[in-house]
């Protein structure tokens, strides 16, 4: 299979992950309308939800802007094709801009110029994590402009503590108000740089709604954090009503004394998401 | 209310509409992100005539993807954009062209308030995201405008719509604001979530 089966492969993820909103995040939404006890707020969310099935059902975009192509990569140290992965990333997305189609989002900041297939400087985007083992196993997050927009980083001083991440965390998604369409999916990253928090904020974002951390302390301290939010009364799309977020995923690294740097990153209604594996032997499939 | 509206309608006709009222379009619409938004009014200031009249049609905050297909255009997906990015100018645009509904997501500022009172327009979200939804009500792509100079995204697409919607008027000419009103209740749950915090 190799190079030519390795793109179309991930080319299929990319139409998967931009088509079908995953089954935790349906679910999810599905919760969000029965409690809902706004009127206007059920009213986006049966928008929202009549959606994502025409989306499914025709196999087209669920939203319009199909977001930034990045890439989550495990690669096995002992992979043959580590040298290969990058190209066939890049030509699945050439292949799957043209196919689907996907809206040309890769703008050059300097001559506004826009190369029409959603590649360029540094994109598609690649983050890479080498692993014990010989498979590669790709992640693509299509984000949207909205909701990264809305996310940022604080450096807090860290008197503050774990009471003052709670607070500059719900301050700052009540702020966003209907900006990054909630119901929204928050990754919260604690720890490590500047940098450092915002990347586990990203890949927080990548878990399943309703998967907890495996540290019982900082699954708590998720739940709390979204039932906080929750209390605003934001609600869906801003219009007001119950759910503002479906999930609060937190991720943390050990940090400097002085320092305590805080990643809130913000993704939409529109968590979609898709994993392909790629094994030794040089098949790959859609795990996910 | 639910109102159901052909296109175009008069500023009479927009100033009755009041925040709350769901709205379901039928008629043409045309899409303005940024740089359309620049190049229309740069076009009014050189004393330019627009390819279109765009006041008699509804604005939609939209960038679209759209194929081609045969001689024409297919819409794929065609949901709102962040409304509040066209702030900086939406108030001389509606003073210019006077489209009687600005369609967007996540609402507008003070000075967008200020000229939908003076114009007589109001301001409509859509669900943010629902690009598929959208799309499946847009009838046909009449024309488009500026697609050259600024692809895709940003060029100005004219829409045959039937029952676009659901819309909801979150700001309106009467100076109603559905984002002002929830103000104050929010700003109560935050110190319930304060108290909590510190509890």
């Amino acid at each position: 299979m190799s190079g030519e089966g390795v793109k179309q492969t991930v080319a299929e993820a990319l139409r998967i992950a931009s088509t079908v909103l995953p089954a935790d995040v349906v679910d999810a939404l599905k919760a969000a309308r029965a409690r809902e006890t706004s009127d206007l707020g059920s009213a986006q969310l049966d928008a929202i939800l009549e959606n994502v099935d025409i989306a499914r059902e025709g196999s087209i975009p669920m939203c319009q802007d199909t977001g930034l192509q990045t890439f989550f990569v495990e690669a096995g140290a002992t992979s043959p094709f580590l040298a290969e992965i990058r190209d066939w990333i890049e030509a699945a997305v050439v292949d799957a801009t043209a196919a689907i189609p996907l809206r040309p989002n890769t703008v050059d900041p300097f001559t506004g110029a826009n190369p029409g297939n959603n590649t360029g400087r540094f994109m598609p985007y690649i983050n890479w994590e080498i692993v014990a083992g010989d498979e590669v196993t790709i992640t693509v997050l299509p984000k949207g402009g909205g909701s990264e927009n809305m996310s940022t980083v604080k450096m807090l001083p860290p008197g503050v503590g774990l009471k003052g991440i709670k607070k500059a965390v719900v301050e700052h998604i009540v702020s966003c108000q209907g900006k990054p369409c909630p119901p929204v999916v928050v990754g919260v990253g604690i720890g490590g740089g500047a940098d450092i928090s915002l990347k586990l904020g990203k890949k927080a974002i990548l878990r399943k709604i309703g998967s907890a951390h495996p540290n019982p302390d900082v699954a708590a301290y998720e739940r709390e954090l979204l039932e906080l939010v929750n209390m605003s009364g934001v609600g869906p799309m801003g219009v007001g009503g119950e759910t503002t977020c479906l999930a609060v995923h937190v991720e943390y690294a050990n940090r400097h004394p002085a320092s305590l740097p805080l990643g809130i990153l913000v993704q939409c209604w529109a968590d979609r998401r898709a994993q392909v594996v790629v094994k030794a032997d040089g098949t790959a499939e859609v795990i996910s | 209310m639910e109102r159901r509206i052909d296109l175009p309608i008069d500023e009479a006709q927009a100033r009755e509409l009041r925040v709350g009222d769901i709205l379901f379009l039928t008629g043409q619409i045309f899409t303005a992100r940024d740089e359309a938004h620049l190049t229309m009014l740069h076009a009014r200031e050189a004393g330019e005539d627009l390819p279109f009249d765009p006041g008699a049609m509804a604005l939609f905050h939209c960038g679209p993807v759209v194929r081609k297909a045969g001689d024409g255009w297919d819409v794929i997906a065609a949901g709102p954009t962040t409304s509040v990015r066209m702030e900086i100018f939406e108030d001389r645009f509606l003073e210019a062209f006077a489209p009687r509904i600005v369609i967007g997501k996540g609402g507008m500022g003070d000075r967008t308030q200020a000229g939908l009172e003076k114009v007589g327009s109001v301001y409509a979200h859509y669900t943010g995201g629902a690009g598929a939804l959208a799309a499946k009500r847009i009838e046909r792509v009449e024309d488009v405008h500026w697609l050259d100079e600024l692809g895709m995204p940003e060029a100005a697409w004219i829409f045959a719509v039937k029952d676009f919607g659901p819309l909801l008027v979150t700001m309106d000419s009467a100076g109603g604001n559905l984002y002002k009103d929830l103000e104050p209740k929010i700003a109560e749950n935050m110190k319930a979530i304060a108290a909590r915090i510190e509890g």
